[in-house]
C-alpha cells in the first residue's frame, strides 16, 4: 500500500487515454537524391496533357451553376451504369468505378518492388492489408493487395517512376486517420506507406525550424520538441497516430490554428516526389523567399494528388511556461459568439484556443468515454466553451484570464465555469472536447461534416439539421469557433441511405449559400470529390485540373479523390 | 466541529521531472506547481463532511514560500473557509511540518485533521503518522472511505492495506490520511474563485509558532531512474534466438 513512487502511480491511474482521432493521412519519406529532371522533358508532357485535358472537361458541365453542381449530373449519367464494385457509404461512393486506365498488379510488379525495397518492405500480409485498406471510421474500404514501405526519398521516387510507367494507381498513406476517405485505396491502388521514414533530420534551436521526414508521428515530434523547449504549431486529436506528411498533405488545422495559423504559414519547405519520380527539393528553412512561384503550397492540402511529400521543414514556436484552461457554460449560441469577441479583445495575444461544443456533444462524451464527467453536475447548460491561454508569465496570464472570466460572468455571457487548477484538470477539460470523435464512433455510425461558415450563422445549420432529421438521428455540433469551423456530426445506429439523402446535398447547399466551405480542415478526399463545386468555381476547378494534368499526367496519384471523378478518371 | 486540512504545493504531477545537474535536487524554476493530488483528495473529503452538516468549518494550511498562497487560493476556491500560511523559505521535512501542525492544532483546536497520505514530490509518507504521534491522537491512514458519527464522536475509516480493506474506528479528535480512491475532487468554479478572493489567509512563521526548525535529515544525492531501453523489432526467428542467446543470455 505504500507507494514507493506515487507520482508515477498517480500518473498511471489518472492518465488520459486519448490518441487517435481526427484528421489527416499522407506520407513522407527520407533521404538522399534530389536530381532535377530537365524542365524540357516535363514540357512535352505538359503540352500533350493540355490537349487531353480540354477533352476531359465535359461541355455539359457549363449548364451547371455553382450552387447546383455536378452531383445531379453525375447521378443521371452514371447511376444507370450500375456499380457492383462500390465500397463506401459516404457521399458519392456508390457511383465510383474503377478507371480502366489503370493496369492490374501482377507478380512481376511485386518482384520489381521487392528488388527496389527489399522483401520485408513489400507487404502482402492479409491482416496488414485489411487495416491499410480501411479508414479509421470503417466507412471506406479498398481492396489493395500491396503495401510498399519505402525507407527513403529515392525509394519513393523509384516506386512512383515504375508505377507511372506501368500505369499502376497509388495511394499515399501516413497514419490513416483521415475522415474523408483520402488515405485508403478506393479499389486496388498500391498503398505507399511512409511510416518507415520517421527520422528527425535537424532542429535549429535559434530559429525553431525543424526538418523531418514525412512519416514522423505528430506526437513523437511534439515530445522531441518539448525536450528542446518548443511546440508544434498544430495539435489535433489524432496526434498519436497521424504523421506529419499527412498533416501537411491535408493541410490539417486542429486546435492551435487560432493562435499559430495554418500550415501554409508554418511550413517553410517540403521535399516531394512527383508522379514520374522526379524529386522536388524545396526543403528550405527560410522564412522569407520570394523567388518565383511558391510551389510548396501546391503540396500543402492537395492530399497526395500532386505528389508524395517526403520531407518537411516547419517553423515551431517556443514553448511558453504558462498555460491555463477554462471550461465555460453558456446558455445560448449568441453568448458563445459574444464571448469569442470579448476573448479576442481581453485575452488578446495569450488566447491559444477557443473551442465550443453543444450539450449533445457533452452528453455523448460523458456517456461513452470512461472517466469523462461533466464538470458542472448541478445544472444543465446548452453550450460549453473551452478557452486556453498560453503566455510567458503565469501570474499575469492568470490575472488576465480571471479578470476576463469574472467580467464575462457579470455580463452574463457565461452562466458557469471552471478553471483548471493543475495540468491534470486541464487535460480532463481538453478530453471533453477532443474525445467527441471517439465518443461518436462508439455511439454507432456517424456522418461527419467539417464546414467553414461565418461564425454568426454557424450553429443555425445544426438546428436546421436537427429539425430535419427529427428522432432518426442525434445531431451534434462542436468545433473551432475561433476559426469559424463547425464539425457537424450526425450520429445514427447504422449507415442508412435514407438518412444520408436527407443530409446531402442539403448540408452542402446550405453551406454554399452562406459562402462557406464544405471542407474546412478535413480535406476533400473521396467523400467530397464530386462536391467541390459547392465551394470552388468552375474556373478554379478547371485550373486545378490543369495543374493535376501537368504534374500527374496519368492520374496515378490518389485517384478518385480531391477533383470530380468525371474530370479525372 | 472544525476540520483542518494540510495542502502542499508540489511540482504538477503531469510535469516531466528534471534532476539538477549537480544532483542536489530537482529543477523547480519555471516549472508548473500545483496542489499535491492527495491533498486535493483530503480537502475534498473535508468539504464533503462539512456539506453533510457534520462540520462547520474547514481550514486549509500550507507551509513554504510565499507562492503557497496560490495553492491556498485553490483550496479556498474549492470551498475551504479560510487559510493559514506558514511562511518558510527553506526546506521543511516531515518532522518539522508535524511540529508546526501541532502548534496550529493547539491554536485552532480542530476535531479532525486530514492530510494526503504522502506528497508526490518527496514521497515521504510520514507527516500524518508523526503528527498523530505528537498529538497523541488516533490515526486512520490510507483512507478509502470515511464515515463520521457525530453523536458518538467517532470516525470509521476504511484503510487500503495490502490484502484488502481494513476498517478502523477512531475516537475524535483524530488524524486521517487519504488514499487515491477516497473521492474525486471537485473543480474550482468561477463563482467560488471569485468568493475565494475575499476569504482570509492568516500568516505565521515557524518562529512565531515557537517551532525550531532543525534539519534532521540530509539529502545526499538525487538521481534520475535508469532510462528504459527501447525495444527492437527482430526480422526473423533466427535473429531472435541469436539475441536471446548472446545479448540477453537467457537461453
Amino acid at each position: 500500500m505504500l507507494n514507493r513512487n506515487s507520482r508515477n502511480i498517480f500518473r498511471f491511474l489518472t492518465r488520459p487515454f486519448f490518441h487517435h482521432q481526427r484528421n489527416s493521412f499522407l506520407l513522407p519519406s527520407s533521404t538522399p537524391s534530389s536530381q532535377f529532371t530537365s524542365v524540357t522533358g516535363f514540357d512535352e508532357k505538359y503540352c500533350t496533357q493540355l490537349h487531353l485535358q480540354r477533352n476531359i472537361i465535359p461541355t455539359e458541365l457549363k449548364v451547371f451553376s455553382f450552387f447546383n453542381p455536378l452531383r445531379n449530373f453525375l447521378k443521371t449519367r452514371q447511376l444507370g451504369v450500375g456499380i457492383p464494385h462500390h465500397k463506401c457509404y459516404g457521399s458519392m461512393g456508390g457511383v465510383v468505378q474503377r478507371s480502366p486506365r489503370f493496369s492490374e498488379l501482377n507478380d512481376d510488379d511485386v518482384k520489381h518492388f521487392q528488388e527496389v525495397l527489399g522483401e520485408k518492405n513489400v507487404i502482402q500480409d492479409e491482416d496488414k492489408l485489411t487495416a491499410a485498406n480501411t479508414d479509421w471510421m470503417h466507412k471506406y474500404k479498398g481492396s489493395s493487395r500491396l503495401i510498399l514501405q519505402p525507407c527513403n526519398t529515392d525509394q519513393v521516387s523509384q516506386i512512383l517512376k515504375y508505377c507511372n510507367s506501368r500505369g499502376l494507381a497509388v495511394v499515399p498513406q501516413g497514419g490513416n486517420t483521415g475522415l474523408v476517405g483520402g488515405s485508403v485505396p478506393v479499389f486496388d491502388e498500391v498503398i505507399v506507406n511512409l511510416s518507415s521514414m520517421n527520422n528527425i533530420i535537424s532542429f535549429d534551436k535559434v530559429s525553431g525550424i525543424l526538418v523531418c521526414e514525412a512519416g514522423c508521428i505528430l506526437e513523437n515530434i511534439m515530445s522531441f520538441l518539448d525536450n528542446e523547449g518548443f511546440i508544434m504549431p498544430l495539435d489535433l486529436g489524432a496526434k498519436g497516430s497521424c504523421q506529419i506528411g499527412g498533416n501537411v498533405s491535408t493541410n490539417a488545422g486542429g486546435l492551435r490554428l487560432v493562435r499559430y495559423g495554418s500550415l501554409h504559414g508554418s511550413v517553410l519547405g517540403v521535399e516531394a516526389v512527383l508522379a514520374n519520380g522526379t524529386v522536388l527539393d524545396m526543403l528550405k528553412t527560410l522564412r522569407k523567399d520570394n523567388t518565383g512561384y511558391d510551389l510548396k503550397h501546391l503540396f500543402i492540402g492537395s492530399e497526395g494528388s500532386l505528389g508524395i511529400v517526403t520531407k518537411v521543414s516547419i517553423l515551431t514556436p517556443p514553448k511558453l511556461a504558462s498555460v491555463n484552461v477554462a471550461l465555460l457554460a453558456c446558455k445560448d449560441y449568441s453568448c458563445c459568439q459574444k464571448l469569442l469577441q470579448e476573448a479576442k479583445r481581453k485575452l488578446g495575444e495569450i488566447l491559444s484556443a477557443f473551442e465550443f461544443l453543444d450539450s449533445q456533444s457533452m452528453d455523448l462524451v460523458t456517456k461513452h468515454l470512461e472517466g469523462a464527467r461533466n464538470p458542472f453536475p448541478t445544472s444543465l447548460h446548452n453550450f460549453y466553451v473551452l478557452i486556453e491561454t498560453t503566455g510567458s508569465d503565469e501570474s499575469s496570464d492568470k490575472q488576465k484570464l480571471e479578470a476576463f472570466l469574472l467580467g464575462s460572468m457579470e455580463n452574463e455571457l457565461v452562466s458557469d465555469g471552471v478553471l483548471a487548477q493543475d495540468i491534470n484538470q486541464a487535460t480532463t477539460f481538453w478530453r471533453l472536447r477532443e474525445g467527441i470523435p471517439e465518443a461518436l464512433i462508439r455511439a454507432g455510425a456517424v456522418y461527419k461534416y467539417d464546414l467553414s461558415i461565418p461564425v454568426e450563422n454557424l450553429y443555425n445549420l445544426v438546428e436546421e439539421m436537427r429539425s430535419r432529421l427529427g428522432d432518426a438521428a442525434n445531431v451534434v455540433g462542436y468545433g473551432h469557433l475561433g476559426d469559424g469551423n463547425l464539425h457537424l456530426n450526425v450520429s445514427v445506429p447504422q449507415y442508412d441511405d435514407k438518412i444520408l439523402s436527407q443530409i446531402e446535398p442539403f448540408v452542402y447547399e446550405w453551406t454554399s449559400k452562406q459562402r462557406g466551405s464544405i471542407s474546412a480542415e478535413h480535406g476533400v478526399g473521396l467523400m467530397k470529390a464530386n462536391e467541390i463545386f459547392y465551394s470552388q468555381s468552375r474556373e478554379t476547378v478547371q485550373l486545378m485540373t490543369s495543374i493535376k494534368n501537368l504534374m500527374d499526367p496519368n492520374h496515378i496519384l490518389n485517384p478518385y479523390k480531391v477533383l470530380p471523378h468525371s474530370i479525372t478518371s | 466541529m472544525k476540520i483542518m486540512v494540510a495542502v502542499k504545493r508540489v511540482i504538477d504531477y503531469a510535469v516531466k521531472i528534471r534532476v539538477k545537474p549537480d544532483k542536489t535536487g530537482v529543477v523547480t524554476q519555471n516549472v508548473k506547481m500545483s496542489m499535491n493530488p492527495f491533498c486535493e483528495i483530503a480537502l475534498e473529503e473535508a468539504l464533503r463532511i462539512r456539506e453533510s452538516g457534520l462540520a462547520s468549518e474547514v481550514v486549509a494550511v500550507s507551509m513554504g514560500p510565499s507562492q503557497c498562497i496560490d495553492t491556498l487560493r485553490t483550496g479556498l476556491a474549492m470551498g475551504a473557509d479560510r487559510g493559514i500560511h506558514v511562511e518558510a523559505n527553506y526546506s521543511l521535512y516531515p518532522l518539522s511540518v508535524a511540529k508546526i501542525l501541532k502548534k496550529l492544532v493547539e491554536i485552532e483546536k480542530p476535531r479532525l485533521l486530514i492530510l494526503g497520505k504522502q506528497a508526490i514530490d518527496d514521497d515521504c509518507n510520514q507527516t500524518g503518522q508523526m503528527i498523530a504521534g505528537l498529538l497523541n491522537w488516533p490515526q486512520g491512514t490510507f483512507a478509502s472511505k470515511v464515515v463520521l458519527d457525530k453523536e458518538k464522536q467517532v470516525a470509521t475509516v476504511d484503510r487500503e492495506v495490502d490484502d484488502g480493506i481494513e476498517t478502523v474506528c477512531l475516537n475524535l479528535p483524530a488524524v486521517i490520511t487519504t488514499d487515491l480512491r477516497l473521492n474525486q475532487p471537485r473543480y474550482a468554479t468561477l463563482p467560488n474563485i471569485m468568493k475565494a478572493k475575499s476569504k482570509p489567509i492568516k500568516k505565521f512563521t515557524p518562529e512565531e509558532l515557537n517551532v525550531e526548525i532543525k534539519s534532521d535529515l540530509e539529502i545526499v544525492e538525487v538521481t534520475e531512474p535508469p532510462k528504459r531501453k527501447s525495444g527492437v523489432i527482430v526480422s526473423s526467428v533466427d535473429e531472435l534466438i541469436d539475441k536471446l542467446k548472446h545479448e540477453a543470455n537467457v537461453i
